[in-house]
């Protein structure tokens, strides 16, 4: 797993992703979801190939379920990408790795 | 690069036809799809696959799959087929704007859950509205959901949504359920679980944000209309083949699904079909992957006599 790929949690969320200076993909999954594992090399290469344009990370929704719920997360894998404190994009469902690049350029 | 073949899904038919090929040295390359490993990447146990006595999850077993595949050199990428020319030669697989050749093609494309066709279930798909109650399920702890179907699938969803949910409310469109007696029984004695019969959705309410919140029912016998709360619905009501891609070049029947003849051949010859793309009759794992291989050896024969 890339050294780039963050761990967020229901602790650290607010500090690592709503407050972060640069865009932050999160990656809502949990070890039961087979989509999930389809995506999970993806956003373990995004981590590194947008390294210091944009955080990327995962949030286990099992142990952190609150924040899942918070953002009205029904489906995984979900991809939230969060600019200035707030959603702007998501994807639900496992998606080519370009449909998630597109995205993320939009907002860098 | 001209490729000897290019292999279209990656479900036990695509996986197993990629071994084989593999190991006939042909180098299969072969596109995933959007669901890389299948339709058993959304199940939980797989109980009926041999050579697995007590059962294995249906994600690992498709992880096991594509590992054997690779070993012999097939080369797997998680990309999804937008267009396909099998009219001229060699034949032609675009990805987006990449564009691939090939002698020969397999179409192990598989099916999908069916939709209701309501203009609110595609916005709401992940917000509410679902096709996969193991995937799903975890996300209405103490909630009330409804399943859409009476077939073993909409069943065996039920079952399983009652470790979740507080309440649910299966709707069928009949007054009997198709599925077997032994998982209609094992729904019927859930406590958890009520049945609305005769009755189709017509409209699903909610936005994005609330989630789902209702739905609105229609009696097939009286006609009448009415409300039913509810905070999840698990579509189950069959499944179509993914046959799209091939409109207007390859034979299917009156419900999509490939025309195959002496094996695994289509309509046109060096393109062959495996798997449920081809299959509404059988549709198990271990079916699939039977013509999957047989798939191979016919590629094979057919590189041999060119």
């Amino acid at each position: 797993m890339s050294e780039n790929l963050k761990h967020f949690s229901t602790d650290d969320f607010e500090a690592e992703v709503l407050k972060s200076d640069i865009p932050v993909l999160v990656d809502f999954w949990a070890e039961w979801c087979g989509p999930c594992r389809a995506i999970g090399p993806i956003v373990d290469e995004l981590a590194t190939e947008y390294s210091g344009k944009a955080k990327i990370g995962k949030l286990n929704v099992d142990t952190d379920n609150q924040v899942a719920a918070q953002y009205g997360v029904r489906s995984i894998p979900a991809l939230l990408i969060f600019k200035d404190g707030a959603v702007a994009n998501q994807i639900v469902g496992a998606v080519p790795k370009e449909k998630i690049t597109e995205l993320l350029d939009s907002v860098i | 690069m001209n490729r000897k073949v290019i292999i279209i899904g990656s479900g036990p038919a695509g996986l197993t036809a990629a071994l084989y090929t593999a190991r006939a040295n042909l180098e299969p390359l072969v596109f995933e799809g959007n669901q890389p490993g299948g339709q058993l990447t959304i199940t939980t146990d797989v109980e009926n696959y041999p050579g697995f006595p007590s059962g294995i999850m249906g994600p690992e077993l498709m992880e096991n799959f594509r590992e054997q595949a690779k070993r012999f050199g097939a080369e797997c990428y998680f990309k999804h087929v937008t267009k396909v020319d099998l009219k001229n030669r060699p034949f032609r697989v675009w990805v987006g704007k990449d564009e691939y050749y090939s002698d020969t093609i397999i179409i192990a494309t598989g099916a999908s859950a069916k939709m209701l066709g309501l203009e609110k279930e595609n916005e709401l798909m992940g917000f509410g509205v679902s096709a996969c109650a193991t995937c799903d399920g975890f996300f209405y702890k103490d909630k009330k959901v409804l399943v859409v179907g009476g077939g073993d699938t909409a069943m065996e969803e039920a079952t399983y949504l009652t470790k979740f949910a507080s309440e649910v409310v299966v709707i069928h469109r009949r007054d009997t359920f198709r599925a077997s007696k032994v998982m209609v029984d094992r729904v019927m004695k859930n406590s958890k679980v009520r049945v609305i019969w005769d009755v189709v959705i017509k409209d699903i309410e909610g936005t994005k944000e609330s989630g789902v919140k209702s739905v609105i029912l229609e009696n097939q016998k009286t006609k009448k209309r009415f409300n039913e709360d509810c905070d999840g619905v698990f579509l189950a009501i069959g499944h179509k083949p993914n046959t799209d891609l091939f409109k207007d070049q390859l034979e299917t029947n009156k419900n999509g699904y490939l025309l195959t003849n002496s094996g695994t051949k289509t309509n046109i010859d060096g393109v062959f079909a495996c798997g449920d793309v081809q299959d509404h009759i059988y549709r198990q794992a271990i079916t699939a992957a039977g013509s999957g291989c047989m798939s191979a050896i016919d590629v094979e024969r057919y590189l041999e006599n060119l």
